[in-house]
């Protein structure tokens, strides 16, 4: 029996559904991310774990324990609200120590589990400040403090980078990470940011329109979509319509006049597919060399890496390279483009298209 | 420009400044004015004769501290009321749904749309020995109660008008408070009523205070409502001052009482507001 579980779990907002029969388990001590674009049903998720939400049917257990039915506030969940929440007329030790207060704990066992929660989150010389006066990371540190104190079965946090500017986002993904693992509590996460969730968490669930279409580990996600929209909607990737041609153990995929070498990945001869593989994948080469050529239209620096939008004949398509110090291609330069085998994603083709896409 | 610009403010001022100073100020001092000038009953007021006497008539006689005395309670009670009907009342209309809120909302200013004469008249119509309140304990098999030209008539009017301006501040400060701030006080063991008075009372408290100060200043200084549902044996500070002005004809007496009831009102108001400010003033800006 896992920790955390959904089953079958359907929410109802009069007839439009905005989850539909959801099934999840979250083990103890894992981080567990829900990604989607918005709308996609992530929030009410974690709302009708939280109890803020009414479950339309299914069922949530946690250790055992239904909770469908629970009130918010006999779950005893720690929750990192999106606009932090943070009660705006009591101090930092004070909102901290309010949750310690309803479960009737004594006064100076209060006061130094509020200090090792600041000094967890390194806010113990803020203290006696008041949220108004902290800075926006700040503020969300002590919202994770607040949230952790109570030592909670399930920590839920619901977009909680998002108001942070880029670069601190990227440091309290890590931060957030640490904390998660010294501490150990069980975390679920909300987020619309992919690389926030492939970078903190051991399983990523992709929500789209209300369910889950892929639950794996951050890695699997990547190399290994399950759909056109995850391959799209987690990083970017080269779509390309085709036709499978399998001869003997080769199979190969007919792209407009090109024809290009797959692995075999269990689609029958003659079935339409999407081929699709990560700019980062493609390189450029000199022409005649690679599997396509084409022309390099447009190149967007990016620092660390060269982007670069090709027409080809099968239509334009983007390759990253790294940044080598090595003079990059102009625009207008007649290229070729290669990529290993294995680096070849083939996907059902679900929806007909006429030209490759190229989405981020 | 550099020149012309620091007199920009003035000159937008000007026009609010312009109108206190003509109808607020001015009059305001000629009353202060003639609150000293010496009274005559026969020839009455003595121009450039100035004196103390209607000042120590007030405060040594009994008759206006009784008058002071019920006015100021039965403000407190007014404001008591509305805090304990308007801060509630505030509260369920902002968490109402659409249509229902705007509706609800026009029903809490529907008061302030009707006449003066027209709702005390409503009231009394009421109240009166064969109201409809009355009526309704006769079915019952109650006794009739004297409510008409008694304080629960002067309360329960008063009470009716002062409710939007008590509703109406609470929903403001409720306007800004973060729902989700209630949803983590749930999350965090809180029970629903802990959560109001813990959490969403004190940050409302801005709101209560400051429509307590409007209350209470209004209440206070009510004149129609006192005169109309109180009757001329149930005197509050603003009718004792029309009968001064207009019925015995002492001007100066008028302002005297006018002016004591302006100072008493500011002293009740200021203080009350040091009370409370003072202790939110650190964390609620």
């Amino acid at each position: 029996m896992s920790f955390l579980q959904l089953s079958n779990v359907t929410k109802f907002y009069g007839s439009t559904c905005a989850v539909s029969a959801m099934n999840l388990t979250v083990e103890k001590g894992e981080f567990v991310s829900l990604l989607g674009p918005s709308g996609c049903g992530k929030t009410t998720t974690l709302q009708m774990v939280a109890g803020f939400e009414a479950v339309s049917s299914g069922r949530i257990t946690l250790d055992g324990r239904d909770i469908t039915e629970a009130k918010a506030n006999t779950r005893g969940l720690g929750i990192v609200f999106q606009t932090y929440a943070l009660f705006p007329h009591m101090s930092v030790a004070d909102n901290v120590s309010f949750g310690l207060e309803m479960r009737k704990m004594h006064k100076t066992e209060r006061s130094e589990r509020v200090k090792q929660a600041l000094a967890l989150v390194h806010l113990e010389a803020h203290a006696s400040r008041y949220p108004r006066e902290l800075s926006g990371g700040q503020r969300q540190r002590v919202a994770l403090a607040r949230a952790l104190v109570i030592e909670p079965p399930v920590l839920l946090l619901d977009e909680p980078l998002s108001n942070l500017d880029a670069k601190l986002r990227e440091e309290m993904q890590f931060e957030l990470r640490k904390i998660q693992r010294k501490v150990g509590t069980t975390t679920v996460m909300v987020t619309h940011d992919q690389s926030e969730a492939m970078s903190i968490s051991d399983r990523v669930v992709v929500m789209e329109a209300g369910c889950a279409t892929q639950i794996d580990h951050p890695h699997q996600v990547y190399e290994h979509p399950r759909t056109r929209f995850i391959s799209t909607f987690v990083g970017k990737a080269n779509l390309l319509t085709g036709q499978v041609l399998a001869t003997g153990a080769q199979f190969r995929v007919k792209l407009g006049h090109v024809e290009v070498a797959v692995d075999d990945v269990g689609f029958r001869h003659g079935a339409m597919v999407l081929l699709s593989v990560r700019p980062e994948k493609m390189q450029l080469c000199e022409t005649g060399q690679g599997r396509l050529d084409g022309m390099v239209r447009e190149r967007f620096f990016l620092g660390s890496q060269w982007l670069f939008a090709v027409t080809t004949e099968l239509g334009e398509l983007t390759v990253l390279c790294p940044n080598d110090g090595r003079p990059a291609l102009e625009e207008g330069h007649a290229v070729g483009i290669d990529w290993p085998t294995h680096c070849t994603r083939l996907l059902p083709a679900d929806e007909v298209a006429l030209t490759p896409l190229v989405s981020a | 420009m550099s020149h012309s610009r620091p007199l920009t403010p003035w000159w937008l001022t000007a026009p609010a400044f312009l109108l206190f100073t003509c109808l607020l100020l001015v009059p305001l001092l000629l009353t202060a004015v003639l609150s000293f000038n010496a009274y005559d009953p026969v020839t009455g007021v003595k121009a450039g004769e100035f004196t103390l006497e209607h000042y120590a008539h007030v405060f040594t006689d009994d008759y206006y501290y009784g008058i002071f005395w019920r006015t100021f309670w039965i403000s407190g009670l007014v404001t008591l009321i509305c805090i304990a009907v308007g801060a509630p009342e505030a509260y369920i209309l902002s968490r109402m749904g659409k249509p229902w809120r705007s509706i609800l909302l026009l029903v809490v200013l529907a008061p302030l749309l009707v006449s003066v004469v027209v709702r005390a008249f409503g009231w009394s119509l009421l109240l009166g020995p064969e109201g409809l309140v009355n009526g309704c304990l006769k079915l019952i098999g109650l006794q009739p109660v004297r409510m008409l030209y008694t304080e629960i008539a002067v309360v329960v009017a008063l009470v009716h008008v002062m409710l939007p301006f008590m509703v109406i501040p609470v929903w403001t400060s409720l306007q800004k408070l973060d729902h989700g701030v209630e949803n983590a006080a749930l999350s965090l063991g809180a029970s629903p009523f802990t959560t109001l008075r813990r959490i969403v009372l004190p940050q409302v408290l801005p709101g209560i205070l400051s429509g307590s100060l409007i209350v209470f200043g209004l209440a206070a200084s009510a004149f129609a409502i006192p005169g109309l549902l109180g009757g001329r044996r149930l005197k509050m500070v603003a009718t004792v001052v029309y009968d001064e002005y207009l019925h015995e004809l002492n001007w100066p007496l008028g302002a005297a009482i006018a002016l004591i009831l302006l100072v008493a009102n500011l002293v009740v108001m200021l203080s009350y507001n040091r009370l409370l400010e003072g202790r939110y003033k650190k964390s609620l800006v």
